[in-house]
């Protein structure tokens, strides 16, 4: 009797032992500390991590807007404040320049079983970040108001304006059209977007010199103060949230708007079933007859910071792997174009996808390209305002980016 | 007093103003004359979902450790001083030799973005203070003739536009005048015109920030003046009114040669003030068709993925203090010459 009380005693407190240094994912101890930018498809994947934490393991997350403001103040620390950053193809350049991020290759050796090749984003050889989602801008149009003009789906620029001039000539809307063209970083990528649809080069191959002062970028300019025509007199206020907003509440017939809005757009909150059954999304236009579409291609990802503990990066980077697992995505289908292993394209993933397969570039991954999109951003409000000429427009742009440039040390 | 009881009686505030004034006004200057070391570029391949290609990168090693041997980066002399962002030494010469007539010329300067800035904060300083100091004079003259129950809450809601915190008040109204809101709305229909926008022309936004600006300022020159008011001597007044001066006379000269220590005070930190506005401008999203000096600073600094320029915010500033210096020197003239008359 009293040698199977000991055993049974002994067992049970083996078994307790064993669960409680025992954490969900088959992590022990570690600290989890992530930065990212806020919108559903992240809380999707950080909730799913989150799921590793407790045992030993702490999970902290902020997630917000500013966190590009964040991010290199955070992780230049040592320890640095978060043990990863979730960025973008522009977001993770400054941390590439100032070496913040670790390289990869040995944890996705280890946990990375689950990922496909393109999901990678390499430099130079080493893995630097881990690639989950995709984003572009696209066109977002209203069905019943296209059929009441009796126009079709528009598939270029040329198109669009002529839709447009439909609807208002025929009384339905005054202003039907939208982009993101508020002053600052979203003027500045539509102006980058639209370039890239006249197969633009915004800089001299290999160097840091701006070479947007040209025909195209006279022509994309002239493109854009068209289609703002189209657009309420205060669109130099509308950001992402703003024309998403003037979408739901009825108010546009064509609007270009970022992918991630789609779920958001046709989900049943924040507007009428008229509008959310009406609403179709396609893929970014095409324009002067180019064959790339006007849009720039995004990708989130994970990057996992440099100055911290070896066992806090592995516990992030399994926590991570959580997070972007194929159950999430399952869960999460239609909230993001996923790069990730069974998902399966949707409706709201159907602009995204359309313009991915049309050859649409990526954003570029420079270190100046920042400065240059600020300038951008900046200085074309005067000429959407019909305060001076196209090529003075872009003659300011690349003065102020090799001004910006020249201090920053590129040029 | 003997100068050493003066010297310890002046010592914390001094001590406090030359490290928290001083010192960050030195560090600032310092920054101003140095630029960002060259960064190494180097040509590597890299592949993302899209595809593999060869992209430029920094070389984040050697620019670091080029960082390490000299911390504050190249010295640049004046030259930020003088580059596009500010002075613009070159740009308004070329113009100069180019315009076809002042109008050409005034245009191209307006084109640069610290003229641009220049010309707002100065209108706004210029049309803001005067404003301000007159209304804040006559509401502090009516309030003193009301009758005493109604005072307190008179004082109370004439003070409530400067109590509002700066941002949120100017939110509030960029909501109002949005072509939705009421006060948008209930302009386009007194001009029938349905695409009348405060926010879309730089004039009017001019106008709204200005009106904005007078309105969130004048509470603090009305409670100065009405303070003074208080102590305005009685005698003198009723012997003006005996006298058979007029309403208008006594106020001019009675009640206002008394206040002036008042008015030149009010006009002090007004100027001060209005040079250095900044919240306006962010909380209405005004940035596309008004700038101002702080504003640019800010640009500079909230420069997102690490791309600050702080020589160029610290020119700026030091720009600014220049500005503030020169835009005070009338005023200082008036003290220096009433403290001379005093004391003869």
């Amino acid at each position: 009797m009293k040698m199977l009380s000991k055993i049974t005693l002994t067992s049970t407190f083996m078994f307790l032992l064993v669960h409680a240094t025992y954490a969900a994912c088959g992590i022990t101890s570690g600290s989890i500390r992530i930065l990212s930018n806020d919108f559903p498809a992240i809380h999707a994947v950080l909730s799913a991590a989150e799921k590793c934490a407790g045992g030993g393991v702490t999970f902290t997350k902020n997630t917000t807007k500013e966190h590009r403001n964040l991010q290199v103040a955070g992780l230049t620390a040592n320890p640095a404040e978060f043990t990863s950053a979730i960025v973008a193809n522009g977001s993770i350049v400054p941390l590439l320049n100032d070496g913040l991020i670790r390289p990869l290759d040995d944890l996705v050796a280890k946990h990375g079983q689950g990922l496909k090749k393109h999901q990678l984003i390499t430099i130079n050889g080493k893995i630097m970040a881990v690639a989950f989602m995709a984003n572009a801008q696209h066109l977002f149009y209203r069905k019943d108001i296209l059929d009441q003009v009796s126009v079709g789906i528009p598939k270029t620029y040329e198109e669009i304006l002529s839709a447009a001039k439909a609807i208002r000539a025929k009384g339905i809307m005054e202003y039907p059209f939208a982009l993101n063209t508020k002053k600052g970083w979203n003027l500045g990528e539509e102006f980058v977007n639209m370039y890239m649809g006249y197969d633009g080069q915004l800089f001299k191959p290999g160097t840091a010199i701006a070479s947007i002062n040209n025909v195209k970028g006279v022509a994309a300019l002239k493109m854009l103060k068209s289609l703002t025509e189209y657009s309420n007199p205060d669109f130099l206020t509308f950001d992402s949230n703003a024309t998403a907003a003037m979408w739901e509440a009825g108010k546009l017939a064509l609007a270009i708007m970022w992918g991630t809005r789609g779920s958001a757009i046709l989900d049943d909150k924040g507007s009428t079933s008229n509008i959310t059954s009406n609403t179709g999304l396609a893929g970014a236009p095409t324009v002067a007859g180019g064959s790339t579409p006007a849009t720039t291609l995004w990708w989130d990802g994970i990057t996992i910071a440099k100055n911290i503990t070896d066992k806090d990066a592995e516990a992030t980077f399994i926590a991570m792997m959580n997070g972007i697992s194929t159950e999430m995505v399952k869960a999460n289908n239609n909230e993001a174009v996923w790069l990730i292993e069974g998902f399966v394209p949707g409706i709201a993933a159907s602009g995204v996808s359309a313009s991915a397969s049309a050859g649409a570039t990526p954003y570029p991954m420079l270190p100046y390209a920042g400065l240059l999109h600020s300038a951008l951003g900046s200085e074309l409000a005067e000429f959407l305002q019909g305060n001076e000429s196209a090529q003075q427009a872009l003659a300011d742009v690349e003065a102020a980016y090799n001004a910006s440039a020249k201090e920053k040390g590129f040029l | 007093m003997p100068h050493r009881t003066f010297i310890f009686f002046i010592l914390p505030s001094l001590l406090s103003m030359i490290l928290l004034i001083a010192v960050p006004i030195f560090s600032a200057m310092t920054q101003s004359l140095f630029i960002a070391h060259k960064q190494v570029i180097r040509v590597s391949e890299t592949c993302d979902p899209f595809g593999c290609k060869k992209e430029t990168s920094v070389d984040a090693e050697a620019t670091a450790n080029l960082r390490e041997k000299e911390p504050l980066g190249i010295f640049n002399g004046f030259d930020t001083y003088t580059n596009r962002n500010h002075l613009a030494a070159a740009e308004i010469k070329t113009s100069w030799n180019v315009a076809t007539g002042w109008k050409d010329l005034f245009s191209r300067i307006m084109n640069l973005p610290f003229y641009k800035a220049l010309a707002f904060t100065i209108t706004y300083t210029i049309v803001v203070t005067p404003f301000v100091i007159v209304l804040g004079f006559l509401i502090a003259l009516g309030t003193n003739s009301l009758a005493s129950w109604l005072k307190g809450p008179t004082i109370f809601f004439s003070l409530l536009p400067m109590i509002v915190t700066p941002l949120i008040g100017s939110l509030i109204l960029f909501w109002m005048i949005d072509a939705d809101g009421i006060i948008g709305s209930t302009l386009q229909r007194i001009f029938k015109d349905n695409d009348l926008s405060l926010k879309a022309s730089p004039a009017l936004t001019w106008i709204m920030l200005i009106v904005y600006g007078i309105w969130h300022s004048t509470p603090f020159a009305f409670i100065v003046f009405y303070a003074g008011l208080q102590t305005v001597p009685q005698e003198t007044l009723e012997a003006s009114m005996l006298d058979g001066a007029s309403l208008w006379q006594q106020k001019r000269y009675v009640v206002i040669p008394y206040l002036m220590p008042l008015i030149i005070f009010v006009t002090l930190i007004q100027l001060m003030d209005n040079f250095r506005v900044f919240e306006p401008i962010v909380g209405f999203n005004a940035s596309a068709n008004a700038t101002s000096l702080s504003w640019i600073i800010f640009n500079d600094l909230r420069g997102e993925d690490a791309l600050q320029l702080f020589g160029s915010a610290a020119a700026t500033s030091m720009l600014t203090i220049i500005g503030v210096g020169i835009l005070l020197i009338p005023v200082l003239i008036m003290i220096w010459k009433e403290f001379n008359s005093k004391t003869v």
